[in-house]
């Protein structure tokens, strides 16, 4: 998995620092996770299993909203959907077979994918993948740990503000994906969905009412497009 | 759906979800509009969650101190602030206005 050379020693270095970073957050994720109602070891086996920093934070802000167990399910596996797609680039990049294609698949996340592509050479992909993958896997289920021993020990979570550095969290997931114009109107239209259904539906349902927008806006792209995608359409021949 | 049931459920699914992908053919998913979705759907849920997560007062629409986090990490955002900076910064805004009694 490792065959560090001087050509691929840089990438794996990468991934420990990538993996350290990540582990960061995964302490708010684990004080998060008790704030909204999981004990520790319910914050532990989430970061262990569904191991997506994502879709975890979209499981419990379910729950903590008071939203049902498969509300929470199905807003955390749509979240999720996207690591399906990493695993098809992955895939090709790996080559797994067997028992280590099982492994490769739970270490394949944003940060993994990101780094094995942001690398030249084959070699240097695959060093990447998996140094990022199990640092970050290390880290950030050593901090889920770390961080829900320290919820469990602050007491009532909002008056430390817990329920805010959950809103802080999701926004802080989604400001580098706000890049493109049509992303921004995405999100200006999901957020209205989601608010505008909120007095109507039980908690929970309102993100996925708000997942409609993403499809919708997939298949109509001329409606979010913004001007700078319609004016490199008119420049197509 | 007990916390236990839906923490493993959702795992199993997240594992599911990306095991599939080493799985089905390149070709499957790679038409245009499927790229759109996907590239879309983390932006229209993350957004949707931002919004509950900060105005839903139990079922209202309500303005309270968690707005006020949000604000200060946007600004904290925009000042290129790390991930977990930016959380302290929402968690400190939202605990602070609470504690002098202002929201």
């Amino acid at each position: 998995m490792f065959p560090l050379t001087p050509e691929t020693r840089p990438a794996a270095r990468q991934g420990l620092a990538v993996g350290f970073a990540t582990g960061l957050y995964g302490l708010s994720f684990g004080a998060l996770a008790v704030a909204a109602g999981l004990n520790v070891w319910q914050a532990v086996a989430l970061s262990a299993l569904l191991f997506s920093g994502g879709s975890q934070f979209a499981l419990i802000g379910v729950l903590a909203s008071g939203g049902s167990g498969a509300a929470a399910v199905a807003a955390s596996t749509l979240l999720g959907l996207r690591n399906g797609f990493y695993g098809v680039q992955m895939a090709r990049v790996l080559r797994p077979r067997g028992v280590t294609r099982a492994v490769a698949a739970q270490l394949t996340i944003d940060e993994s994918t990101a780094v094995a592509l942001a690398q030249a050479e084959p070699a240097q992909q695959r060093v990447g993948f998996w140094a990022t993958g199990w640092s970050v896997y290390v880290f950030w289920n050593a901090m889920t740990l770390a961080g829900a021993l320290l919820g469990n020990a602050l007491g009532d979570p909002k008056a430390w503000g817990l329920d805010a550095a959950a809103s802080g969290a999701f926004m802080a997931l989604l400001w580098p994906r706000l890049a493109s114009r049509a992303a921004r109107r995405i999100a200006v239209g999901a957020a209205a969905v989601a608010l505008l259904a909120t007095p109507w539906v039980p908690p929970g349902v309102p993100i996925l009412l708000a997942a409609l927008v993403a499809v919708l806006a997939g298949a109509r792209p001329n409606w979010v497009a913004g001007r700078e995608a319609a004016a490199l359409q008119e420049r197509r021949p | 759906m007990s916390a236990w049931s839906a923490v493993i459920l959702a795992g199993l699914l997240s594992w599911a979800t990306k095991f599939a992908g080493f799985l089905v053919p390149q070709r499957w998913l790679a038409g245009p509009l499927v790229g759109r979705m996907m590239a879309y759907l983390p932006v229209a849920l993350l957004a949707a969650l931002v919004a509950v997560q900060t105005f839903d007062g139990g079922g209202r629409v309500v303005l309270d101190a968690r707005a006020a986090g949000l604000v200060a990490a946007v600004v904290a955002l925009m000042l290129r602030a790390p991930f977990l900076l930016v959380i302290v910064i929402a968690a400190a805004t939202a605990a602070g206005l609470r504690a002098l009694g202002v929201a």
